[in-house]
This record gives C-alpha cells, sequence and structure tokens, in this order.
C-alpha cells in the first residue's frame, strides 16, 4: 500500500518537474528562434552594415539595415524616461521609508503601483492625446510623433518600479544603523542620504536596473506617441522609431514570411533581448551578492 | 590649578551631569517608566540593571531622546543634562544627540569603511578639513584601544571586523564627535568573554572624560566596572546607590532577590 | 547651532517639500490621466456601444467582439497556465530547494519575467502561428499569453507558499502524512489567498497586453464573434490601438471609451487582489 502511495507521489513529483521545465523550454524557444531566423538575416546583410549603417529601411525599394537608427530612439525614449523616473522614484521611496507617517504610506503606495498596473495600451493613447497636444502649448517645434512625449509617460509608469523594489531595499536596512545615525547627532535628512541610501544601495540599483529594462522593452506607448521614423538622432522633439515599434509595424503589415522583411523583426527582437537580458542578469547577479549582507 | 576649575565647574553644575525627575514614559496606553527620578554624577559610570522589561533600556534612551523615534511614545517629567531640560529647553533634537554618545547591544557600523564610520559624526557637522578628520579618528581609535589593530587597514569595510573590534568601533564612533556622556545599551552582551573584557577595561578608562551609563543584564559586570548602580523593576526604579551597598548590602528586598538571582 | 547643521536641517525641510511635490506629482498624472479620458470618452458609453460590432462609423462601433474576443482568450490563458504555473510553483517552493536544476529554473524564470512583452510575440508568432500551424487563431493568442504570465503565477504561488510556516508542515508530518499530502491538505489550504491574488495580478496583466498580440495576429476589424479555440479574433486593447492611430476625432473618442471599459476591468481586478492580499495577511500573521 504504502510502495503504491510513494510510487504515485514519485510521478506527480515528476509532473511538476515537467511543469517547471516549460519555462527553461521558454527560454530556450526563444534564444532558438531569435538566432535561427537571425541566422538567416545575417546571411544576406553584413555583421557590420547592421551595426554601422545610420539607415534602416527594410520596407522600402532602396534597402539599409542600419539597427542603430532604431536604436538611437529606443535609448532616447528610455533615457527620457530614466531622467524622470529614477530621482523621483528614488525620493518618494525614502520619503515613504524615512518621513511619511504609517497612514500616509498605507494610502499613497497602492495608489502609485496603479500607475504600475495600467495597460500601456491607455499610457499610448494619454500620450499622444494629451501630453503632446500639451507639450506643443510650450514647445512651438514639437511634431505630433516625437521621443519626449511618450519619454515623458513612460517615465511615470516606472516610478512605481523603482518606488517600489528602492522601499523594500531602504526597509530591509537594520534599524539598528538607523539608530546610531540618529544616535550620532544625524537629522533625518543626513540618517536618509548618508547611512540608509548607501546601505541600500545594491538594491536601489537593481530597481534602477530593471526599471531601465522595462523602459527599453516598452511597445505599445512608443508605437503610438513616437512615431515610425527610424533616424539616428538624439533630439526629443523629433519622430523616432524604436525597436519595439518596428516589430509591432512590420507585424501589422503584410509581410511574406520567410522573406528578407520578415527577418528583420527577428534581428531587432535579438538586439532588444540581449539588452534586456544582460540587464536582468546583472540585476539578478547583484541581487544574490548582496542579499546575505545582514544576516 | 585645572583640577580645582573642574570641581568649581562642577559645584556650579549641581555636582549631577544627569537628572530625571518623576519620569513616566508611556508606549500607547501600557506605561513603562513610572515615576523616575535619579540624579547622575559626572565622570561616573554608573549601571542600570534589572530584568528584561524592567524599562532600563527605554530610560537609557530618555537621555539622548531617542525614544522620539518611536510613534505613540509620551514623555511626562524631566530629564535634565547640566540642568537644562532636555525635552522643554533642547531646540534642535539633532544637535543635542551629538553631546551624547550612544553604543548599541548589538555592533552596528555602517557599511562604509573603518574610517569613514568614525569620521561619520564630523562629517555630518560639515567638517571638510583633512587634517582634522585625520587626527580625531586616531584619536577616538586610540581612545577606543583600537587603534592599533587597525592603522594599517583603514579603509578596510568595518563589516571586515571581528565583532569585539565592531563595538570598539562604534564606540570610536561615539567618542569622535567629543560626547560629554556616554550612553551604553548592554554592549558587551553579544560578545566573546576576552572582547568583553576589553570593552570594561576601556569603560574603565573612559570614564575619567565621560559620564558613562551602561545598561547591563550582567550583574558580575555591573560589580566590577560601576561606581554607582540602579535597579529597575516594572517601570520603576527600586534602588539607586553606591555600586559596593546594592551588591552586599541592599536596602531592598526585591533588589536582594534579584542580584541572589531569585528572579530575572 | 553652527552653519552645517542649518543647512542640514534646511536640506532636511527642502527634500520634505521636493519629495511631497513628487508624490504629489506622480498621483496627480493618474488623475489627469483618469479625468482626461473620462471626459473624453464618456460620452461614448452606452448599451449600443457594449453590444455593436465595430463599423467605419465610429458612432455606430462598439466592442461587442473585442469583449468577446477578450474574453475567450482569457479564459483559454489561464486554462493553460494556472495548472502549469501552479504546479511549478509548488514544485520549486517545496521539492527543488536542494537541488541544481531548480536554482538554475529559478534564474531562467526571474529572466523571463524580463522579457519584453514584444519578444513573447516572436516567440508565439514563430512557435503557434507558423511551426504549429494555428494561424492567426486564437489559441495561437492564448498560448502566447499563457507563456508571459506564468513566471507572474509562478512568482506568486511560490511567495504565498514560503509564507506558511514550518510548523504547519511539521504536524502534518508528525501525524503520518506524506509530502504529498502534507502539500495537498496543509499548505495549499494555508496559502490559497496568496495563490489567488497572484492569479487575479495575471489576468491584470494579460486583458492589458497588447504587443504580443498584435505580433501574433490579433486582428484590428472581427465583425464576428469567435466561436471556437481556431477562429480569428480581436481584443479590447487591440480594438483601443486600432481606434487611437485613426485620424477622426469620432475614433479618438470611441477609443477613449474603450479605455475607460479597461480601466475599469484593470481597477477592479486589482481592487479585489488587493483585498485578498490584506485579508489573507491578516489571517496568516495572526
Amino acid at each position: 500500500m504504502s510502495g503504491i502511495k510513494i510510487k504515485s507521489e514519485k510521478v506527480i513529483e515528476l509532473v511538476m518537474l515537467l511543469c517547471s521545465l516549460v519555462s527553461v523550454i521558454t527560454t530556450l524557444g526563444i534564444i532558438l528562434v531569435l538566432s535561427i531566423d537571425t541566422f538567416k538575416f545575417f546571411q544576406e546583410v553584413s555583421l557590420f552594415d547592421f551595426l554601422t549603417d545610420t539607415q534602416w529601411t527594410p520596407l522600402f525599394e532602396d534597402k539599409h539595415f542600419g539597427i542603430l537608427s532604431l536604436l538611437s530612439g529606443t535609448l532616447l525614449t528610455t533615457t527620457i524616461a530614466v531622467i524622470i523616473a529614477v530621482p523621483v522614484g528614488i525620493t518618494i521611496a525614502v520619503y515613504l521609508n524615512e518621513y511619511a507617517s504609517k497612514k500616509f504610506t498605507y494610502v499613497v503606495k497602492p495608489l502609485l503601483e496603479i500607475l504600475a498596473a495600467i495597460p500601456t495600451v491607455i499610457y499610448g493613447f494619454f500620450a499622444l492625446q494629451f501630453v503632446t497636444p500639451l507639450l506643443q502649448k510650450f514647445i512651438p517645434g514639437l511634431s505630433g510623433f516625437n521621443a519626449l512625449s511618450p519619454g515623458i509617460v513612460m517615465g511615470v509608469m516606472i516610478i512605481p518600479y523603482i518606488t517600489s523594489l528602492s522601499e523594500d531595499a531602504l526597509r530591509a536596512v537594520p534599524k539598528s544603523l538607523r539608530e546610531a545615525s540618529y544616535g550620532l547627532g544625524a537629522n533625518r535628512f543626513q540618517t536618509a542620504f548618508s547611512v540608509l541610501v548607501p546601505a541600500a544601495n545594491s538594491g536601489i540599483i537593481v530597481s534602477v536596473i530593471l526599471a531601465i529594462s522595462r523602459a527599453l522593452g516598452e511597445t505599445m506607448i512608443v508605437a503610438i506617441a513616437a512615431g515610425q521614423e527610424p533616424k539616428l538622432t538624439f533630439n526629443p522633439l523629433e519622430s523616432v522609431e524604436t525597436i519595439t515599434t518596428y516589430i509591432v509595424q512590420v507585424s501589422m503589415g503584410d509581410v511574406p514570411q520567410d522573406s528578407m522583411e520578415y527577418r528583420t523583426i527577428f534581428a531587432a527582437g535579438i538586439t532588444l533581448f540581449m539588452f534586456t537580458f544582460l540587464l536582468n542578469n546583472i540585476s539578478f547577479w547583484i541581487r544574490k551578492k548582496y542579499e546575505q549582507r545582514y544576516e | 590649578m585645572v583640577q580645582k576649575n573642574d570641581s568649581l565647574a562642577k559645584l556650579q553644575y549641581g555636582m549631577y551631569k544627569l537628572k530625571a525627575k518623576d519620569l513616566n514614559l508611556y508606549y500607547g496606553k501600557k506605561q513603562a517608566l513610572k515615576d523616575v527620578t535619579i540624579n547622575i554624577t559626572a565622570n561616573t559610570v554608573t549601571a542600570f540593571i534589572g530584568p528584561s522589561g524592567c524599562g532600563k533600556s527605554t530610560f537609557l534612551r530618555c537621555f539622548n531622546r531617542m525614544n522620539d523615534l518611536i510613534p505613540d511614545v509620551t514623555i511626562k517629567g524631566e530629564v535634565m543634562i547640566d540642568d537644562i531640560d532636555i525635552y522643554k529647553n533642547i531646540i534642535d533634537v539633532y544637535a543635542y544627540r551629538k553631546q551624547i554618545g550612544m553604543v548599541f547591544q548589538k555592533p552596528n557600523p555602517f557599511p562604509k569603511s573603518i574610517f569613514e564610520n568614525v569620521a561619520f559624526g564630523l562629517r555630518i557637522n560639515g567638517e571638510k578639513s583633512k587634517s582634522v578628520l585625520e587626527e580625531t579618528v586616531e584619536y577616538a581609535l586610540k581612545q577606543a584601544a583600537l587603534w592599533d589593530e587597525v592603522k594599517d587597514n583603514l579603509q578596510k569595510s568595518a563589516m571586515a571586523l571581528s565583532g569585539g573590534q565592531q563595538q570598539r568601533l562604534c564606540i570610536a564612533r561615539a567618542i569622535a564627535v567629543q560626547p560629554s556622556v556616554l550612553l551604553m545599551d548592554e554592549p558587551a552582551s553579544a560578545l566573546d568573554p576576552i572582547s568583553t573584557a576589553k570593552i570594561e577595561e576601556l569603560i574603565y578608562e573612559l570614564k575619567s572624560k565621560f559620564t558613562i551609563v551602561i545598561v547591563t543584564h550582567n550583574m558580575q559586570q555591573a560589580a566590577r566596572i560601576s561606581d554607582k548602580t540602579a535597579f529597575f523593576y516594572l517601570g520603576e526604579l527600586i534602588e539607586y546607590d553606591n555600586t559596593d551597598k546594592i551588591f552586599t548590602n541592599p536596602a531592598k528586598n526585591a533588589t536582594q532577590n534579584y542580584i541572589t538571582g531569585r528572579f530575572g | 547651532m553652527n552653519k552645517e547643521l542649518i543647512s542640514a536641517n534646511v536640506k532636511d525641510k527642502v527634500f520634505k517639500v521636493f519629495a511631497i511635490t513628487c508624490t504629489g506629482m506622480a498621483l496627480l498624472t493618474l488623475l489627469i490621466l483618469i479625468i482626461d479620458i473620462l471626459i473624453k470618452g464618456l460620452s461614448r458609453i452606452n448599451w449600443s456601444f457594449f453590444v455593436n460590432l465595430p463599423s467605419r462609423h465610429p458612432e455606430q462601433s462598439g466592442i461587442y467582439t473585442a469583449l468577446a474576443g477578450m474574453v475567450s482568450l482569457l479564459f483559454i490563458t489561464l486554462i493553460i497556465a494556472l495548472p502549469i504555473g501552479i504546479l511549478s510553483g509548488i514544485y520549486l517552493q517545496e521539492y527543488g530547494n536542494r537541488n541544481r536544476l531548480a536554482k538554475f529554473i529559478e534564474i531562467n524564470i526571474s529572466n523571463l519575467a524580463g522579457v519584453p512583452s514584444v519578444i513573447y510575440g516572436i516567440l508565439g508568432l514563430e512557435l503557434f502561428v507558423r511551426m504549429a500551424g494555428f494561424g492567426n487563431s486564437i489559441l495561437s493568442g492564448a498560448l502566447t499569453l499563457a507563456l508571459l504570465i506564468m513566471p507572474v503565477i509562478i512568482v506568486s504561488t511560490r511567495e504565498a507558499i514560503k509564507a506558511v510556516p514550518d510548523t504547519m508542515r511539521e504536524a502534518a508530518f508528525g501525524l503520518g502524512a506524506t509530502k504529498l499530502q502534507t502539500i495537498w491538505r496543509v499548505v495549499l489550504p494555508a496559502s490559497f489567498g496568496g495563490i489567488l491574488t497572484g492569479v487575479i495580478l495575471s489576468i491584470s496583466r494579460a486583458i492589458g497586453e497588447t504587443a504580443p498580440l498584435i505580433v501574433v495576429g490579433a486582428l484590428a476589424y472581427v465583425p464576428f464573434i469567435p466561436e471556437g479555440p481556431m477562429d480569428q479574433y480581436t481584443s479590447l486593447p487591440i480594438q483601443i490601438f486600432n481606434w487611437t492611430s485613426r485620424p477622426q476625432q469620432g475614433f479618438i473618442d470611441n477609443a477613449a471609451a474603450g479605455i475607460i471599459v479597461l480601466l475599469v476591468f484593470t481597477f477592479l481586478l486589482n481592487g479585489i487582489a488587493v483585498v485578498l492580499r490584506n485579508r489573507w495577511y491578516r489571517k496568516t500573521t495572526a
């Protein structure tokens, strides 16, 4: 009887293991799928052209495959988002942790988290239909599609990512360090920025890295509000195209399978994937390395 | 001559460095300290003893207003340093805390270098001169009897020191801002016997420069290092007298029971 | 008081003001977003908006097919993702703590959680739409979304299980229960609230996803209700995206109205999750 019991337990354990392997297969699948078509892509386009050509025009007669023009759009919108979200996100985290009353934190935190829960297509609409017209009142030369407006909106969207993870890191700093600092006569500001933030820096860095990764891969906001003009520029007032937008743009058109145009989305996709994969692994590594610091 | 001026100063301060009068403290509605009155002489070591939860640490934290950090604390009564009421007449609690050094139960160095730990108090005071910082760090580490062990590794992370070294570093950090009072909350409870002996020796030497108040659950330690001992029980100060007297011939039964190990 | 101290106190005050401003601005943005969308879309919200098919005329267009597509899509997604995600979470937390494979899987999941959703779209396009031959069907979309939300389910299952105190497990073992019995009868009931919270949050994530569905071929214009998993479909966010990129004001208003509906779903799901989380935490910590 107990032998059967143990045997059936082993079977179920195996089933669960197989379920867990789905995630491994997914990762492998992503890497394989991206690599195979990218490989085919590079049989026709040289890596050198891909990395140095300043034009990206696979859908036109005169084809160029310079990823830089998509990359610059991606980096530009991400940079704008990060410039807004990092200082604001960390400031709010410090405030909630060291200044605000419990009640205030209890109310404000879930409200902020709503910002991260809103579907991004809604943010795209907001950027195009509200933020851009508003900005145009102050910046006369701003085109209808531009990097600035979706960048700002994306920045607001990633604030809760930074705040929430940074606050966790700040809260994990042992109480004894706070007391030591106050005991030496440091005020709240000095305690927060000379002791707590440095002590929590690994967690704060992780939050920033993850937010950057999130912004790099964000699709709908930029697809709706940044435009579809791949160009190598760092002018936030112009329209740009990000890697993600390009993938959406090609998917919506009638592109024949196994064509060069079709393969471009894999080459663009793998470029994006490599960036986010790298950032995620760095943050994972930092987290593991510093996890045990205060135990 | 200097000696005479010192004692004159003491007379002018009314002899006592720290005083508390009819002090009552509540955590929310729960009373943690009841009508505590005490006078602590300058340049002595005073030990607070008593079973855990008796209020001795809470009381210690009244002297540098660390209890302000806990929400829902109400304090009634007077706490005075040099005859100044620190709850009524101290406007800037942060500046006030600089006059009072505090050493905690567990060593709590900042995750910075040894040097930066000791220099922290000066830096938040705006001290930028490198030579002043270096001199003070050396002075404080020497005072804390740690200098010889770390002088070649000042840039090393403080987290790499042993527990006993970390605690002496915390003492150095506290005295680097030149306080007049040192509050110690069970400073040796997390340490091995050898490190404890070093800390005790240190406390004895520091007495000449600071007024030291130490909370301890170790009665032998209180007997070894303190001049006066205060026994707390259930939030009340039961007895306060010369250490010799407390340990050989206490006036109250509760004290007698505690030091002979009948409870606590 | 010396100069530095005064300046430290000034910094303290300035920071406080700055921080309150930051918090206020972030919340204000949320408020403005909601108000702006209400102003633009509320007038379009009426019964016919919910039951009309899409149309060339904005005032006759509705979200009937989009809602139907969204519900079918969600249903199939959950059928696939829930068992796999929850079983995998149980395995990693209760069985896998010791071995190297589990550690590898853990790194994998943390990586998957960070992969941009549009990349999942590319995976689905190649794997389900083309290689498996499912085409632009609901099934392709649901499989893609299932892979996308699985990390969320796995991670929240693990955390819910982790919160169950070991004393409970020991009590069950002490009574002679096997490991599986302990998990099934003690651990899972005790962590049910936490797992459910994670599931609801993953649903909220799934209904808002747009980009991967575009890549796996959700259509902008579907004048019929899908009847089986192999049918073509559209979904509410896709419909919103489509209307947003039209030049006519009428369609912009439709987009805003669609957004109101989508926001109501999102807020409702997140609200339920917050309430559940609070209740469940109170129960486990009491």
